[in-house]
């Protein structure tokens, strides 16, 4: 990284990518799952929870998380109206 | 007294297995350790070259298999050591003329003759690394401080513990100081995060492996003393012997945050 890089606030260094970018591929190469599968899972979840109540559907994030041993997939999902409610309360 | 079999693998090619095999099989015998080297990738000779013993190869390990000779014919003795021997590929055959179970028959006659024996892996996760880790007490798995080739280490890991001779111990190789000291080359920490594996030695990049390949003669035979890469291949050396050798520190990053960190960590 140059001082050039550093001074216009480009923090990350080459070797700090290159862990990041490591550490997930190998979170999916470790778990065997098929790619694409996630972006399957993530339709599916909205369908399911856009039955009972309303949800941010462009925000919802589905993917792998690795701790130690132990591979566990993360569902992120914003609910619109909680969002909706707050946002009417501050404009009264 | 029973031989230890070590395998020195890696999955992709290029990153310094032979090299690692040559250094560690002349550090152990110059210790003192009767020790043979065994040139697993049949087809692509390269074991007897970095040794400097190709002008005297009269029998390799598929001849060994096949009987055309017996064992102690096919082992070139080194010249500059008197308990170190080479056990070659052959050149003209392919990885399927030896199996498995010929590779664990061969390591048991060795055995009881030898305090050691190395196995130089063929890159790849086929037949040929499947031999050179059949007979194996343990497994060493070379990588270097790079995306694909700790992505590969992190696939042999696994199938080291899928054939039950796992946990491998990690070699890291080709460590460049000052490309980690600027952030622009993985650190020895950021591979062992990543991998969660024993490390057993980290070796500098070092320009005399080049010329001792050219020479073949293993940087270890040169004699050089400091901080190169051969003090690192003799202290892996040491380390396999049991002893409790400090990993050298290749780089000196003093930030403010580094001192404070290893203020907060009590060093």
């Amino acid at each position: 990284m140059s001082w050039l890089d550093r001074l216009l606030g480009k923090n990350e260094t080459s070797s700090q990518m290159a862990k990041q970018r490591l550490q997930m591929v190998l979170t999916y190469d470790r778990s065997d799952l098929p790619p694409g599968l996630l972006e399957v899972i993530k339709d599916d979840i909205i369908q399911v929870i856009a039955k009972h109540t309303a949800i941010d559907t462009d925000k919802v994030v589905v993917h792998l998380e690795q701790n130690t041993q132990e591979n566990r997939l993360v569902a992120e999902i914003p609910l619109l109206a909680a969002r909706a409610r707050r946002n009417g309360a501050a404009s009264k | 007294m029973s031989a230890q079999i070590l395998t020195i693998t890696s999955g992709k090619g290029g990153v310094g297995k032979t090299t690692v095999a040559a250094n560690l099989a002349a550090a152990l015998a110059m210790m003192g350790k009767r020790v043979v080297a065994i040139d697993a990738d049949i087809g692509l000779r390269n074991l007897d070259v970095v040794m400097g013993l190709e002008n005297r190869i009269v029998y390799d390990l598929v001849d060994v298999v096949e009987g055309r000779c017996r064992l102690r014919q096919a082992m070139i003795k080194d010249k500059r050591q008197p308990e170190l021997y080479l056990i070659p590929a052959a050149q003209t055959r392919d990885k399927n003329a030896v199996s498995p179970s010929d590779m664990v028959l061969i390591c048991d006659q060795l055995r009881e003759e030898m305090d050691y024996v190395i196995i130089d892996s063929p890159a790849g996760i086929e037949r040929g690394f499947r031999n050179a880790v059949a007979p194996a007490d343990k497994v060493l798995v070379v990588t270097n401080p790079e995306v694909s080739a700790v992505r590969d280490a992190d696939r042999i890991i696994g199938l080291i513990e899928a054939e039950e001779k796992g946990p491998g111990q990690l070699i890291l190789n080709r460590v460049k100081p000052a490309m980690v000291g600027r952030g622009d080359m993985l650190s020895v920490d950021d591979v062992l995060d990543i991998l969660a594996v024993e490390l057993l030695g980290v070796i500098p990049e070092d320009e005399r492996i080049l010329v001792a390949s050219n020479q073949g003669l293993p940087l270890v035979m040169h004699g050089v003393n400091g901080a190169s890469a051969g003090e690192a291949f003799r202290n892996v050396a040491r380390r396999l012997e049991g002893e409790d050798v400090p990993f050298v520190e290749l780089v000196q990053k003093q930030t403010f945050m580094s001192r404070l960190r290893a203020l907060m960590n009590g060093q």
